[in-house]
């Protein structure tokens, strides 16, 4: 009834209905109340499947509006098939304004990382989660899960650690890594490796998580203790790649291997798309791109 | 009142008036303490007020049963506005009510008079939208707890009776508890249940 110039006239404003809208809207704001949990929500079927991030979707759909700048990221790329498809998919049915840099951003949809620059006060940062439930691959029964959230009982996740150590010597688990959240509820960071979990700590941004499959919701607000579970003796850690980005040179940020021939050549780049060229804009370079010139 | 009164003063555009008014109340929500204009808002008839109005028009429908304070139950201006605007049905029974309206913080029911949530499903509880009359002119109030940096300090009025007390006990209930939105004369902010009460240094 309100679409938007330019937008698809037969549909709402960002595709969802506005009652629908409604029952999300409302869902979102008890996560923020209870940060940490799952609130069930009636999750729609969307234009994309499963897996897609229909959660962050619909999550996205409802908080935006003709004033939001929209980034879409996956794996820390804004130029994959997925960050793509659901920047186009805004794009046509909200006519949004979208761009790369983190910095611009009003709305972040993410799957699986979170931005190597630092979020601001006042921008949202919405998750695509696969599995919300971090002691469903313990407990398959929701029922079960369901009580052991509300009796605190997290033992069983600390057992899985545990045993992570007995067989590895270290906790192995390194991405979806357990956090608890103002020291209540054990939440899924969704997939996003461990090296990103000390950024979900006192984040000024609000974090929103989105799954769409298992109908759930919940938040993160700003400035809420974010810690990963560990043991004294076996503190958390995050990745070290002890190396630089072979393209920007920075250090201390997500590593991606990219594969160069079939005689054993790789390089190190960073996930981190925008990150990268805007470091590369600013005159760094890596190794690859100092050899490069070199030549 | 004519029998039309009440299909006046809806949203002027829903989607987006809905839209910048949730917006609002998220940011009030997720930072508690902090002041958000809804943007363009409702035209209710009185006693219920233009803010509280938006923001029923914009979370509440026919899912949603609502409470309503008795200065609002008795105006039948008031529900027939709500009939129309957001179909939600309205609940004599604070237990069951998804959302409470309330004119007379002062003599509101206590808090835990209202839909708490369960141990199970903490979200089944009911959010409270206090129409205050504005944020500064009331008992200061300290704020703590996630959504605030250090502390925070607002002073919003008129406040439930014993309100420091009855949100010492809310807050110790959490995951339970009810959350307030508070409607003042063009903005919302919000105690979310999470939200501590610190002794105010003076």
């Amino acid at each position: 009834m309100n679409a938007t110039a330019g937008a698809i006239a037969t549909y709402n404003f960002a595709y969802l209905d506005e009652q629908t809208k409604r029952m999300i809207r409302r869902a979102i704001l008890k996560g923020i109340a209870i940060p940490g949990y799952q609130v069930p929500f009636a999750s729609r079927e969307m234009p994309m499947p499963y897996g897609w991030g229909t959660g962050g979707v619909q999550v996205t759909a409802s908080i935006l509006g003709p004033d939001d700048t929209l980034k879409v990221i996956d794996q820390g790329a804004d130029d994959t098939t997925n960050a793509i498809s659901i920047r186009k998919f805004f794009q046509k049915t909200a006519g949004v304004a979208t761009t790369t840099r983190t910095g611009d951003a009003t709305v972040i949809q993410t799957r699986h990382r979170i931005p190597e620059t630092p979020l601001k006060s006042g921008q949202v940062l919405v998750y695509q989660v696969p599995i919300p439930e971090p002691l469903r691959f313990l407990e398959p029964r929701e029922t079960e899960t369901r009580k052991m959230h509300a009796l605190e009982e997290y033992g069983l996740m600390h057992v899985k650690l545990y045993e992570d150590i007995a067989r590895n010597g270290h906790i192995a688990t390194t991405y979806a890594y357990p956090v608890k959240v103002e020291g209540r509820y054990v939440m899924d960071p969704s997939p996003t490796p461990k090296f990103d979990n000390p950024k979900m700590h006192m984040s000024p941004a609000l974090q929103l998580f989105g799954a769409g499959r298992e109908k759930r919701i919940y938040a993160i607000p700003p400035f809420t203790r974010v810690v990963s579970l560990d043991f004294e003796d076996h503190p958390f850690t995050v990745q070290d790649f002890g190396r630089p980005c072979a393209l920007c040179g920075a250090e201390h940020v997500y590593l991606d291997e990219v594969i160069l021939d079939d005689a054993g050549g790789r390089m190190f780049i960073c996930s981190d798309t925008d990150h990268c060229e805007e470091r590369r804009e600013a005159g760094h370079a890596g190794e690859m791109l100092a050899g490069e010139a070199a030549q | 009142m004519s029998e039309a009164e009440h299909l006046a003063g809806g949203l002027a555009d829903p989607v987006f008036d809905a839209q910048s008014a949730f917006r609002a109340v998220m940011a009030a929500m997720a930072e508690p303490g902090t002041v958000h204009a809804p943007g363009r808002l409702a035209g209710p008839p009185a006693p219920l007020s233009a803010v509280a109005a938006t923001i029923l028009t914009t979370l509440c429908d026919a899912d949603t049963p609502v409470w309503l304070d008795p200065a609002l139950a008795a105006s039948e201006a008031v529900t027939a506005w709500i009939a129309f605007h957001a179909g939600s049905p309205v609940t004599a029974n604070p237990v069951e009510a998804h959302f409470a309206f309330v004119t007379d913080p002062a003599a509101m029911p206590a808090f835990d008079g209202f839909g708490l949530g369960s141990h199970e499903y903490p979200d089944r509880s009911t959010t409270i939208v206090l129409q205050v009359a504005g944020f500064d002119g009331g008992e200061p109030l300290t704020l703590a707890g996630p959504g605030i940096e250090t502390t925070r300090t607002f002073a919003p009025s008129p406040m439930p009776r014993n309100f420091t007390t009855q949100w010492a006990a809310n807050q110790a209930r959490f995951p339970r508890g009810v959350d307030l939105v508070l409607a003042g004369p063009d903005a919302v902010a919000c105690l979310p249940r999470y939200t501590r009460l610190v002794p105010t240094e003076d």
